[in-house]
């Protein structure tokens, strides 16, 4: 009988996703902290544009922008891209 | 003159002594290579060094100072982390290359002078093939041979770049260029195709993955860093590069996220950390060339880490594509815990390398387009801020996901040997070290550093930046949206060379083949033509004078006949009378005499 590992229980796959999802909570939850904050001038935010203050840009951003690279990966650049693995030896 | 010897010769001659040395000694020797060309090169002085003259020419060989000497750290700690590495193969060819391939790179960014640069540049290239020839098998053949013949073109390129720009200016000196004459824009292509540039790439993506296992480590160090340190000495500032390097930063990574062969999705997030680097060097102000600085000392570290997973991984399961692998994690522990330390590097997490030198990048393309007439940056900072997401999504999470966990692909293995995680140990280490304490690292860069890393605002921005790049990707997989890997090749730019060579090979064999047999029929037919018609041209001639003569003497029918019979064939066999033949020889001098 082969050792078990950790994510070979399935509840440990669910704990970390609930950890990570929760991760994800709070971060938004600080978020708002942050913008509070620094709206209040408690403590100082440096910003390069006027977006990187909106509440959760960061996350929208890296959220989408990975959905679109995903997107145009798997249904534009691969079936343009796609071939035998042996195209370049025929 | 310093007593210290050229960084590049101890390299070099030392690495031809290695098949001199057997078993523990060869070990010891090996590591102490990187080791003592460390020390030698932390006493040279600043400045220029080992000047040597012939006619015009005054060359450099050893030029120093603050742009140089990081490279040659980094040179430095990445050849003593491989060579520890590569230590188990017992493979003299890799051993020797690797040093020679090393020591180049070192000898192009201590060069003084664009001639002895030029000189390296092009054993850099001999190095880096053997590499990849290293390997031995068909594939890493046909790949390492046209590599060579790309950078073989390269080299060409720059060479005559730079001859161009000697008749120009009369200098060789390796000065800030500005995009003017042919000869500087040659010089730029050159250092361009080593670069990885758009378009000009396919000689990285196509080739490292082919190298052996401690080859494509050298690899992903040397060659584009010493381009990007070339970049940084002559072009920095250069305008053009900022649009380049976006564009490198932005297109690997939907490749990457399709590759199956895992280490060429590596090659292809290297091309994407390479742009980060270009952008800085073509914002060229003083933070920025910092950044793009600072970036390549981390890839080096990182990307030499992530390659080195994954050649643990190929070394003991012999697999490297994504279908292959899965739930590694189990047998080899601890280099997945080093292949996530270097994941997260590469993802600029806080606390780990890239987080403090990615940011100097986008900072200066971010405060620069506040100024006038710089508006469009605000372009490049949103697409490297999509580069950033993007570099998390594929090298961040799909290496690590695919080999380590997700599907557990049945591999029972044993961790990967000591000196490899000894090595990976190191550069692990490193990673997190600089990450956590950067003014080290800051002190070393060309220029003073007034840039603070771990500010609220940047550990937030960051962090949700890349947990939600992480939502993302755990979303689409739960969802089964996300692309499943599949045993396949994706045609990249070097289709060009590839299959419209074959297919220029395919019209020259259907067009020109015919016209070659035609010309063939064409001239053969004329030859033998000819030929026949010679053959007894002088004895048809012969008889038709001599027949006029016959018929006048009276000759007629039977006697006609074997008279012109016997003629006939006394000439084609040379049985004329020596008379006759002096006769017709005499005959034909007097005419020549007459006419002439």
């Amino acid at each position: 009988m082969e050792k078990k590992h950790v994510f070979d229980d399935p509840r440990n796959v669910k704990r970390l996703l609930t950890v990570f999802f929760s991760t994800v909570v709070i971060l938004l939850i600080l978020d708002v902290f942050y913008i509070v904050l620094s709206k209040t001038h408690v403590i100082h935010r440096h910003v390069n544009y006027k977006w990187e203050e909106f509440w959760g840009f960061y996350a929208f951003y890296g959220f989408v922008a990975c959905v679109i690279l995903v997107l145009v990966s798997k249904y534009i650049l691969r079936p343009l891209a796609k071939r035998e693995e042996d195209y370049y030896d025929k | 003159m310093t007593n210290s010897i050229l960084p590049a010769l101890i390299f070099i001659i030392g690495g031809f002594m290695i098949p001199f040395f057997r078993g523990r000694a060869k070990s010891i020797y090996m590591m102490l290579i990187p080791v003592v060309g460390f020390i030698n090169l932390i006493n040279i002085p600043m400045g220029n060094h080992y000047l040597m003259g012939f006619s015009d020419f005054k060359l450099v060989l050893l030029h120093i100072d603050r742009l140089s000497l990081l490279f040659g750290y980094i040179y430095h700690i990445i050849a003593f982390i491989t060579v520890i590495y590569i230590l188990n193969f017992k493979n003299d060819v890799e051993y020797v290359s690797g040093f020679f391939y090393a020591g180049a790179a070192l000898g192009a960014v201590f060069a003084g002078d664009l001639f002895s640069f030029f000189i390296f540049w092009e054993m850099l290239t001999i190095g880096s093939v053997m590499l990849i020839w290293a390997r031995k098998t068909k594939s890493a053949q046909a790949a390492g041979l046209r590599y060579l013949l790309v950078h073989a073109f390269g080299g060409l390129v720059l060479l005559a770049g730079i001859v161009l720009n000697f008749t120009e200016t009369g200098s060789l000196e390796m000065l800030k260029l500005t995009l003017s004459g042919p000869g500087s824009y040659l010089i730029f292509l050159g250092i361009g195709i080593n670069c990885a540039w758009p378009v000009l790439h396919p000689w990285l993506t196509d080739a490292y993955p082919e190298a052996t296992i401690g080859g494509t480590v050298f690899l992903s160090a040397f060659t584009t860093k010493t381009a990007v340190y070339a970049l940084a000495r002559l072009f920095p500032g250069t305008e053009a590069l900022i649009w380049i390097g976006v564009a490198m930063a932005a297109f690997p990574i939907f490749y990457a996220v399709i590759e199956n062969d895992l280490r060429r999705v590596l090659a292809y997030s290297l091309i994407n950390q390479v742009g980060f680097m270009v952008v800085g060097i073509g914002i060229g102000t003083e933070l920025a060339i910092n950044g793009a600085c600072a970036h390549a000392f981390n890839d080096i570290l990182f990307k030499g880490l992530l390659f080195m997973s994954m050649g643990a991984v190929m070394y003991r399961t012999g697999k490297i594509n994504a279908t292959d692998l899965g739930g590694l994690y189990k047998s080899m522990p601890w280099t997945a815990l080093f292949c996530c330390v270097g994941a997260a590097s590469i993802s600029a997490f806080p606390l780990f390398s890239g987080f403090v030198s990615k940011s100097m990048v986008m900072e200066a393309a971010a405060s620069g387009s506040h100024l006038v007439g710089q508006k469009s940056y605000v372009i490049v900072w949103l697409v490297l801020l999509f580069a950033s997401a993007g570099v998390f999504h594929h090298a961040g999470i799909k290496i690590p996901f695919f080999a380590f966990f997700g599907h557990d692909a049945g591999h029972r293995v044993k961790e990967a040997p000591l000196n490899m995680l000894i090595a990976m140990g190191i550069a692990a280490v490193l990673c997190v070290f600089i990450g956590t304490f950067p003014k080290p690292l800051y002190n070393l860069l060309p220029f003073a550093v007034d840039y603070h890393p771990y500010t609220i605002s940047h550990v937030l921005s960051q962090t949700e930046l890349l947990f939600f790049s992480a939502l993302a990707f755990t979303l689409l997989l739960l969802s089964g949206i996300y692309p499943a890997e599949m045993r396949a090749l994706n045609v990249d730019a070097d289709w060009i060379y590839r299959k419209s060579g074959k297919a220029l090979y395919q019209i020259f064999d259907t067009v020109l083949n015919p016209l070659n047999a035609w010309c063939e029929r064409l001239v053969r037919g004329a030859a033998t033509g000819t030929a026949d018609f010679f053959k007894d041209a002088g004895a048809k001639i012969s008889i038709f004078v001599a027949v006029n003569i016959w018929l006048l003497a009276g000759y007629r029918d039977k006697h006609l006949e074997i008279k012109k019979q016997k003629l006939y064939n006394d000439i084609l066999q040379g049985t004329l009378p020596a008379g006759i033949g002096a006769a017709v020889t005499i005959t034909f001098i007097l005419l020549v005499y007459v006419f002439i």
